[in-house]
């Protein structure tokens, strides 16, 4: 019983990971509808800024995050305005295999920059743990601090959503961009400032992910960002809400799976309940009917 | 107000709007009536900026439209109700008005979706609810109150009467009539001539992208080849 809350534990850890990633997924899709998949290596490239922040120049962990959010956000942005702003009008599958070559170029990138060799991400929180029922269920801190930091995240980003003037722009901007502009709204600035927020978020993603698993190598980034973009669609991509309980669900999965199943068939035990979801709501758990124009 | 001079706007290879040239006067209404496929929508997207003419100029308030993005023509005082009403369905009344109110100072929104229930009562009552919700004829009244948001100098309307019932397009009218009284100046694409050429100062016929008759609404609704085409004998 103990080792299962153990496992729901660390699953709800992992899926806040996800969740936090998919957030970027699930944000940009709504507005640029398109499937920004650089952005597992934004997460790796954070992580990295990271660990040299706190590795090389022994800054502060939090100032090391702060310098992974800044890097990231510029990332973000410069990429949206030089890879993805001039194919706009271009169709779907080229913007495409144009982030799929975005990510290739940032994982490659690294591996010039900083090697393949493995870096042992610091142990930010020095393996601190909190011991209940003498020693039998261990939750550490980086758990409880990823799980934190998720529900936070949320409850900022729903807010900033539903009632700010940029967030309201910004669902706009999903709706309808010709309306959008008639109201005077910037699509283009819109746009970036998702991706701005979205790169901020992979960079907080991949700190998280490290103090759990922190070995660091230039694909770090990919499979979390697999697997967060599959949980986007599982809750429903362009939903945030989805994005959370998609992120959540994929992780409990994932962990579960691996302690009671098979470790070796853990990920394609998440991929299998992502297609019996499909099968059932090709919307995604809490994705919305779109609606075809005429 | 509004001064439009020898557009001509493609989509692609096909030449929807060719050299068309028309005048806004300030406390006009003007409208442009022909049938569907005509060009009438095209004309105001070009003017919003939604979409480029390839040649000529188009001036409002005396400045010179053709390069400003479409995002700032709004805070110049020149608000567009698009065609099929293209409110944000899945937000609420209230954060469709405003997203009206987009370019203008925070502190003065509340007074202007005040003013907007009080010419729209019904809006105020469903406030709260998502716009998707309501009918054709609320949908309609929330397009042209998140337009009226911004305190255009002229507001452009396209096809207002769209798949509303007779006693809606009644109402709809009366807006009209109630805001250009009110000191609006007034551009309105109609495919409804009859009801469109009866609240307008004066009138322009686009045929397949050009402006093949002009008068003013009282001379257009008597002429015979009007009648003929558009009022229905």
């Amino acid at each position: 019983m103990l080792s299962f809350l153990n496992h729901l534990i660390n699953g709800i850890s992992l899926g806040s990971i996800y969740a936090i990633i998919a957030l970027g997924y699930t944000m940009v899709y709504g507005i640029a509808k398109m499937l920004n998949f650089a952005h597992g290596d934004i997460i790796m490239v954070g992580a990295y800024v990271c660990f040299f922040a706190v590795s090389s120049f022994q800054l502060h962990p939090v100032v090391g995050l702060l310098l992974a959010i800044i890097v990231c956000t510029v990332l973000g942005t410069l990429i949206e305005k030089l890879a993805y702003k001039p194919l706009r009008q271009a169709t779907s599958l080229a913007v495409l295999i144009t982030a799929i070559g975005v990510s290739y170029f940032l994982q490659n990138a690294a591996q010039l920059l900083w090697t393949s060799n493995p870096k042992l991400f610091p142990d930010i929180f020095n393996g601190a743990a909190i011991k209940l029922f003498d020693g039998e269920l261990i939750i550490t801190v980086s758990t409880l601090v990823t799980i934190a930091a998720c529900i936070v995240i949320m409850i900022l980003l729903t807010a900033f959503i539903d009632k700010s003037k940029t967030g309201k722009a910004m669902r706009a901007c999903s709706e309808d961009k010709g309306a959008a502009q008639l109201m005077g709204i910037n699509v283009n600035r819109t746009i970036s400032i998702t991706f701005a927020i979205g790169s901020a978020l992979a960079a907080v993603a991949g700190v998280l992910l490290c103090t759990t698993y922190p070995s660091l190598v230039p694909t770090t980034g990919s499979m979390p960002g697999i697997k967060a973009f599959t949980a986007a669609v599982f809750g429903g991509i362009g939903s945030v809400p989805g994005a959370l309980l998609g992120g959540i669900l994929l992780g409990i999965i994932e962990i579960m799976a691996g302690a009671y199943i098979s470790t070796s068939l853990s990920n394609a035990i998440v991929f299998a309940v992502l297609i019996l979801v499909l099968l059932i709501k090709p919307t995604g758990l809490l994705g919305k009917q779109i609606r075809e124009k005429v | 107000m509004l001064k439009v001079q020898d557009i001509n706007v493609y989509y692609g290879s096909i030449h929807a709007i060719k050299d068309v040239s028309f005048e806004v006067q300030s406390g006009e209404i003007v409208t442009l009536i022909g049938a569907n496929g005509a060009g009438k929508s095209t004309v105001l997207q070009t003017i919003s900026g939604l979409l480029r003419s390839k040649t000529g100029s188009i001036h409002f308030l005396d400045q010179d439209l053709s390069n400003v993005p479409p995002h700032k023509i709004v805070a110049q005082g020149l608000a567009h109700v698009p065609e099929g009403r293209r409110i944000f369905l899945q937000m609420t009344v209230e954060d469709n008005l405003s997203m009206g109110a987009f370019t203008r100072p925070g502190s003065e929104v509340d007074a202007s979706i005040a003013d907007v229930y009080e010419r729209f009562p019904r809006l105020m009552e469903r406030r709260k609810q998502i716009a998707g919700t309501l009918s054709g004829g609320e949908q309609q009244m929330l397009a042209m109150g998140r337009a009226l948001m911004s305190r255009p100098h002229l507001l452009m309307l396209d096809e207002p009467s769209m798949g509303l019932s007779p006693i809606l397009v009644q109402q709809i009218f009366d807006i009209i009539k109630e805001l250009h009284k009110a000191g609006t100046t007034i551009l309105l694409v109609e495919q409804n001539a009859q009801m469109a050429l009866s609240v307008a100062d004066r009138a322009y016929v686009l045929e397949s992208g050009r402006i093949v008759l002009s008068g003013t609404g009282a001379e257009l609704a008597k002429s015979d080849a009007i009648k003929k085409a558009y009022l229905g004998g």
